[in-house]
């Protein structure tokens, strides 16, 4: 392998040598094709591209170094905090073209399987509560950032990515260029992340609208609004303040299950009585996200989406129940589930197939399948004879979600299949001439970080 | 009449030992361009959240024009803040890019539609109205967001960092045509950078900002001169002023062996302290028969010019590694060369002195 010009510098936790070889010495928009994968994207400020690094898919995105590390510390800090976001996993720094000039820095994320076009997600016959369900993913994603103490600085559509979680959808963070962590949020710093949220948002279901990718029932406008009364209400349930009299204690435990239910922890709950009593306050003071993610993977070994994880515990007491094993430790029926339920139908999925759900949610699938089939047939269908159903009647007619392709979104034509942010072709012409463009050329370079104090003086002469 | 005033404004974080901008009082005139400049951390991004509505006011008061803004939320201000994290909607018209907001906002098309007019031709967007964005620049991009902000009309400006996302040529480029469009419009503007070339060449008047506290405010060109303490000595200029100190001796300030002459009035000005440091911009030194000694290290021309790094003559290696560097202009075309020792002068008249124990100015 002969390689022109600087070897680049990969900054990383966990070096990837299959990454050296890539063409580092080339912009990425001019990278050749056997290197790209087109894939669903949202928009974005700078050149992103999705990579094949031996048999992997990853994105990487073109941008100046304090930005790229920036991005990499928080992205980082997230995963630390177990906050979904995407992982990212290098930083090439030291990048020049055979002329020796140099290319900015690329950040390298792994791109996250089974992630949803939002593009498609909002297009027309979407259901109105498929709507509602995205809106919430988002607003909890906010609300677990916040809860952690990250200002965001850029809440939109494209910087999110959506996956299914059993009948819901669970959003990780994709861009984080512009957050900052903090030990916690002031209200401030919040209502400055919905400020922000808002306007994107509403730019981009206008943008859809104006593509005719938004059902004709959403209002961009109603939407908004919807995602901020639903932030303020689950923010109000994570972290308000309660007061009741004294004797309706069972509230305290009422507030716990409603915020488990909702998928979080209480780890402190600041209670106060008053003096003489007759007054409770409680405020949880910290919550953890991922209240059943945990118990079934302490349980199981299983690491999966939240909505998937109460699901599938549900199926795991359900079992327990059916069994007669109540009196049996949790860990041991876990394990009998586990080998008696959910691996025979993962492992009856033919491989071919793999690609179109994850197991988890080809789980939770099976379970509505066969409530389905027992209820049409009068009768309980053995999980396994629904699992074969489920494959042949609904698995094999969906499309790949591993890898989604651009294709099936839509038959218009991208102008750029690996920049789905460019829009479609459009027939219209060339570009308008701008002053101000060849006014900027012909300034002269002045040597960036540099201060001509003379210029200056002579400026203000 | 959109001035802008902070008095006395202070944020204190829950849980912080120390403000994060403390008892500000700036006075931001109708019309102009102001820039708060600072190392990260420096409070000068969270000044401009209070002034926008996104901080809380802990102490003191903010006020645009003569109303007092202080526990007004953002809507009610009547400011408009250009984000850096802009995105251009690839499938709605530039014109229908820079307008979506003011649609948001309930105003009436004919309105909007006049307003992304007036917006595009101060911006030289005018043919560009009904494109799509996607084969639009860097630059232009840029334009598009900032119409984003002019076409709400707002009494302020407010800024943070819009140009931190963009290469080194778009920076200096779009800088230039931002302030350029500032004058024009004649809104007031505050603008936050941590980069002070940037601050120097765009404000009327710069605030440098350290650790939550307003360092010194002028106009680029007084800062520059007349820093009024180290840090905006230090931070001000690029290659920095070389801040060197030295022992009070008769009739000046030793440095190696050589006495720097020091106006008898500014000595009188320190009784209880035994050093001073001398501050002098590389332009402002001259290579003589006789002066500071500096063994050069490193010539490098940078635009028109020549400049020398060294470090003060007589050190050992290990000294040098921790010294302090020196930076000389020097003739491009006959230039002293590496390894070699200079003497180095300045005119007292224009040398900068400092009190080491104060960090203030002394000199006039």
């Amino acid at each position: 392998m002969v390689y022109k010009g600087r070897v680049p510098r990969f900054l990383s936790s966990r070096p990837d040598s299959r990454l050296i070889p890539l063409p580092w010495e080339v912009p990425l928009t001019e990278w050749p094709i056997e290197h790209l994968v087109a894939l669903p994207r949202g928009i974005s400020r700078h050149v992103v591209r999705f990579i094949k690094v031996g048999s992997s898919v990853y994105a990487a995105k073109e941008v100046i170094e304090s930005l790229a590390i920036h991005e990499y510390r928080m992205l980082t800090d997230l995963h630390r905090t177990d906050t979904p976001a995407v992982e990212p996993l290098a930083v090439v720094t030291g990048r020049v073209d055979p002329n020796g000039v140099p290319l900015d820095p690329v950040l390298i994320t792994r791109h996250l399987e089974f992630s949803l076009p939002y593009r498609s997600l909002f297009a027309q016959g979407v259901r109105p509560d498929t709507v509602g369900r995205l809106l919430d993913a988002m607003v909890v994603l906010l609300a677990r950032l916040h809860l952690v103490g990250f200002l965001w600085g850029d809440v939109s559509l494209s910087n999110i990515l959506f996956r299914r979680d059993a009948g819901e959808f669970a959003a990780y963070l994709v861009d984080a260029e512009t957050a900052e962590m903090h030990e916690t949020l002031t209200n401030g710093q919040r209502e400055h992340d919905l400020t922000i949220a808002t306007t994107n948002l509403y730019g981009e279901f206008s943008d859809l609208e104006a593509g005719q990718m938004l059902d004709a029932s959403l209002d961009p406008q109603k939407l908004v609004e919807s995602i901020l009364t639903r932030y303020r209400e689950l923010w109000a349930e994570l972290t308000g303040a309660e007061e009741f009299s004294g004797q309706e204690v069972f509230r305290i435990e009422n507030r716990v299950r409603r915020l488990n239910a909702l998928g979080f922890d209480v780890a402190e709950l600041a209670i106060d009585t008053s003096s003489d009593g007759s007054k409770i306050r409680i405020q949880p003071k910290v919550v953890d996200a991922g209240h059943h993610t945990r118990r079934l993977l302490r349980l199981t070994g299983l690491d999966v989406e939240e909505h998937q994880a109460r699901r599938l515990l549900n199926d795991l007491d359900t079992f327990r129940a059916r069994t007669n094993q109540g009196h049996v430790d949790e860990p041991v029926v876990a394990h009998q589930w586990l080998t008696e339920c959910f691996q025979p139908v993962v492992t009856a999925v033919p491989p071919e197939l793999r690609g179109k759900r994850e197991s988890a949610q080809i789980y939770h699938e099976v379970l509505d399948y066969r409530w389905y089939a027992s209820q049409r047939e009068q009768r309980e269908v053995p999980l396994l004879d629904a699992t074969h159903g489920y494959i042949h009647d609904v698995l094999q007619r969906l499309p790949d979600e591993a890898m989604t392709d651009t294709k099936d979104i839509d038959e218009r034509q991208l102008a750029n299949p690996y920049d789905p942010s460019q829009g479609f072709v459009d027939d219209e012409g060339p570009m308008p001439a701008d002053p101000w463009e060849t006014a900027a050329d012909d300034e002269p370079a002045s040597a960036p970080g540099f201060l001509d104090i003379d210029a200056l003086r002579a400026r203000r002469r | 009449m959109a001035t802008v005033s902070f008095l006395d404004a202070t944020r204190v974080y829950p849980g912080a030992d120390h403000p994060a901008v403390d008892k500000l009082n700036l006075e931001i005139g109708d019309g102009e361009f102001m820039v708060l400049v600072g190392p990260s951390g420096c409070g000068k991004s969270t000044s401009l959240r209070m002034l926008a509505g996104l901080e809380e006011v802990n102490a003191g008061k903010i006020t645009i024009g003569d109303r007092d803004v202080t526990d007004l939320p953002p809507k009610d201000r009547d400011i408009a803040m250009v984000f850096q994290n802009y995105a251009l909607y690839p499938h709605m018209t530039v014109a229908d890019n820079m307008g979506f907001a003011l649609k948001m906002a309930g105003v009436p098309k004919a309105e909007r539609d006049q307003r992304v007019l007036e917006a595009a031709h101060l911006l030289g967007l005018e043919t560009f109205l009904a494109r799509k964005p996607k084969a639009l620049s860097g630059g232009q991009r840029q334009r598009v967001a900032m119409g984003r902000a002019i076409v709400r009309q707002p009494q302020v400006f407010l800024m943070d960092e819009p140009l931190s996302n963009l290469d080194a040529k778009l920076r200096v480029s779009t800088r230039t045509q931002i302030a350029a469009l500032q004058t024009r419009l004649g809104v007031t503007t505050v603008y936050v950078t941590h980069d002070q070339v940037e601050a120097m060449t765009m404000g009327d008047r710069v605030a440098v900002m350290k650790d939550g506290l307003l360092q010194q405010v002028d106009n680029p060109l007084t800062l520059y001169d007349k820093p009024a303490n180290l840090f905006v000595a230090g931070f001000i200029g690029s290659p920095a002023m070389n801040l060197i100190t030295g022992e009070i001796v008769e009739g000046g300030v030793k440095v190696g062996d050589y006495v720097v002459p020091v106006a008898r009035d500014i000595l009188s000005k320190v009784t209880d302290e035994k050093t001073l440091v001398l501050g002098i911009r590389p332009e402002n030194f001259k290579i003589a028969t006789d002066g500071i000694a500096v063994d050069i290290d490193v010539v490098e021309e940078l635009g028109a010019d020549g400049y020398l790094y060294g470090t003060l003559a007589g050190l050992d290696e290990d000294e040098k590694l921790n010294a302090t560097q020196i930076v000389a202009r020097v003739s491009a075309r006959t230039p002293p060369q590496r390894g070699t020792t200079v003497k180095l002068t300045t005119d007292p008249a224009i040398m900068h002195v400092f009190s080491e124990k104060t960090q203030e100015r002394l000199s006039d």
